[in-house]
């Protein structure tokens, strides 16, 4: 999963572990599913966030241009109907 | 519905990309790679039409180095049931074009029967967008290109969405057909632990490039390859006179 974080696998190793030994006295079986849930949500956001970063990188290479151009035209031709 | 998805090992997006000192090509050595991003949509939607039962099966298909297999089973573990490796050496690789792909993808489609293939619409590292136009040709199947939306269009046929100049086009096409995948398709997912691990015991079947007698002879050569140039720091003026001032100094402004 950290692999591709973008702080390196290590750091993200660091902080996973971290974040483990930090509740490792937890014993309620209730807090525990809470904190699993906890667990879970965070994978999710992670996933997002990758997927996000690599849909935003590509749409900077190869879209951004276009559309600026498209939006550009879009606005001249609006400029000359109104003429 | 049977589909074929192509997928390349390139350079991974985040990393920063060098060109060699010899100016001969990037530096790949060393450097981590993945699945073309592009690909990965066009997988992602297969897997997706498995899903909604409109695909039976999905298979990947790689043309490359040793290397390629690690795509391969990464297609695998986000869904791929089978994947098909056409070996070349590692120094071949680098010298492939789309038209070996198209050929190589033109050979595995007419050996075993696919009712659709589909690709990336760009790979992030030639940026020629090619292979999916090529193969269509050859095969002379209809071709589905830069698609953001596919549905089933009934009676033998597929509605596509394709992202164009200032719009979107829908067209039908006959399956079979060919496909590539633009950056507003889908959400490729994230192939999870237990996926990866599923993903060993799939079957990938390695070819070699002689068994599919294609001629990988390049027909381009390179000439050079440069860094883009770097863009020159901007200089701060003080006040608005001085900003008027140069650029009639530079004769942006009639004096």
């Amino acid at each position: 999963m950290g692999k591709e974080y973008p702080g390196g696998a290590k750091w993200f190793h660091d902080r996973l572990k971290l974040a483990f030994s930090k509740n490792k006295d937890v014993q309620d079986p209730a807090q525990i599913e809470q904190l699993i849930a906890r667990g879970e949500f965070v994978v999710k956001e992670i996933e997002a966030l990758y997927s996000l970063r690599k849909y935003r990188a590509m749409k900077q290479r190869y879209y951004e241009k276009d559309e600026e151009v498209s939006l550009a035209t879009q606005k001249f031709e609006e400029s000359v109907e109104k003429l | 519905m049977k589909i074929l998805v192509g997928v390349k090992r390139v350079v991974d997006y985040a990393v920063k990309i060098r060109v060699k000192p010899d100016r001969s090509g990037v530096v790949t050595e060393g450097v981590q790679h993945s699945m073309n991003p592009f690909d990965e949509i066009a997988l992602e939607e297969a897997v997706k039409l498995k899903e909604k039962k409109i695909a039976t099966e999905v298979i990947a298909f790689s043309l490359g180095g040793p290397k390629s297999s690690e795509v391969l089973r990464t297609a695998l573990a986000k869904g791929a049931d089978k994947a098909i490796h056409v070996q070349v050496s590692d120094d071949e690789a680098a010298k492939l074009e789309s038209f070996h792909v198209a050929k190589a993808l033109q050979k595995i489609v007419e050996h075993e029967k696919f009712d659709a293939v589909f690709l990336g619409k760009q790979a992030i590292d030639d940026d020629s967008s090619q292979t999916a136009p090529m193969l269509a040709g050859l095969l002379d199947w209809p071709q589905a290109l830069y698609a953001s939306k596919v549905e089933d269009g009934g009676s033998g046929h597929m509605k596509v969405t394709r992202e164009i100049d200032g719009g979107l086009d829908t067209i039908k096409v006959k399956v079979p057909f060919v496909l590539s995948a633009d950056l507003r398709l889908n959400e490729p997912r994230y192939a999870t632990l237990p996926n990866i691990m599923k993903a060993k015991k799939k079957p990938l079947k390695a070819i070699p490039i002689k068994d599919l007698g294609i001629d990988i002879t390049p027909q381009t050569e390179t000439i050079e390859v440069t860094e883009p140039p770097v863009r020159q720091a901007g200089g701060f003026v003080e006040d608005v006179s001085a900003l008027v001032a140069k650029l009639k100094e530079k004769g942006f402004v009639k004096a």
